[in-house]
């Protein structure tokens, strides 16, 4: 193994560590809450640390299909983050004091 | 000489990562974590991808991460939005640090 290959093993690893540790970080305040923004905030990094995992395991298999599940999972990521924002706006529409007068997000 | 800078750019990546992570957890209220996750992860994502592109050199490859980090790019900022526009109207609690709420005044 030349010392160049190994360099990028050893980043390889290191990388695979700090993305593990990431997820894990955003699933504790997936489950902590403490209101719904928070969680689907912390959904919406998850989805990209899961784009960014995928990279990864792209590179370290060496496999490029894992880019095209990538590309696919980016997009389906999009569309929950928005359908979630929609979600909160519903489900606590009339409870807060906050922007009551405007027109409603119907 | 590519393997370094894959190596590299993979560092720096998943460090963003991590900071985006970290910001989540440690930041004070919903607006500002959202602030944190938003850009330093789509950043690291997009320097992850970058170095794919740098490690294959293929066109099909570049092409395929160019695509990646230009839907990234194009809703991290939609998806923000919408998601703190909801949870600002539907009375997520600021953090008792902040001091100047400029939306206060525009919807009653």
């Amino acid at each position: 193994m030349t010392p160049e290959a190994a360099f990028l093993s050893v980043c390889e690893r290191i990388s695979v560590v700090l993305l593990v540790a990431a997820l894990a970080l955003v699933l504790w305040r997936l489950a902590k809450g403490p209101t719904a923004a928070d969680r689907v905030i912390a959904m919406d990094l998850m989805s990209v640390l899961v784009v960014a995992f995928l990279v990864a395991a792209s590179i370290i298999a060496p496999e490029i299909s894992y880019l095209d599940v990538a590309i696919a999972y980016a997009c389906i990521a999009f569309l929950g983050a928005v359908a979630l924002a929609r979600f909160i706006s519903r489900a606590t529409r009339g409870q807060s004091d906050r922007c009551k007068g405007e027109v409603s997000d119907e | 000489m590519s393997d370094v800078l894959t190596g590299i750019l993979m560092l720096i990546g998943s460090i963003f990562c991590l900071v985006a992570a970290l910001g989540i957890v440690r930041l004070p209220d919903a607006l500002t974590r959202m602030h944190a996750a938003t850009k330093a992860g789509t950043l690291g994502a997009g320097l992850l991808l970058l170095a794919e592109a740098v490690f294959y050199r293929q066109l099909g490859v570049s092409l395929r991460a160019a695509t990646v980090i230009a839907l990234l790019l194009l809703t991290a900022p939609v998806a923000a939005h919408l998601v703190g526009r909801s949870s600002y109207r539907s009375g997520v609690r600021l953090s008792d640090r902040t001091w100047i709420d400029e939306l206060e005044d525009h919807c009653k």
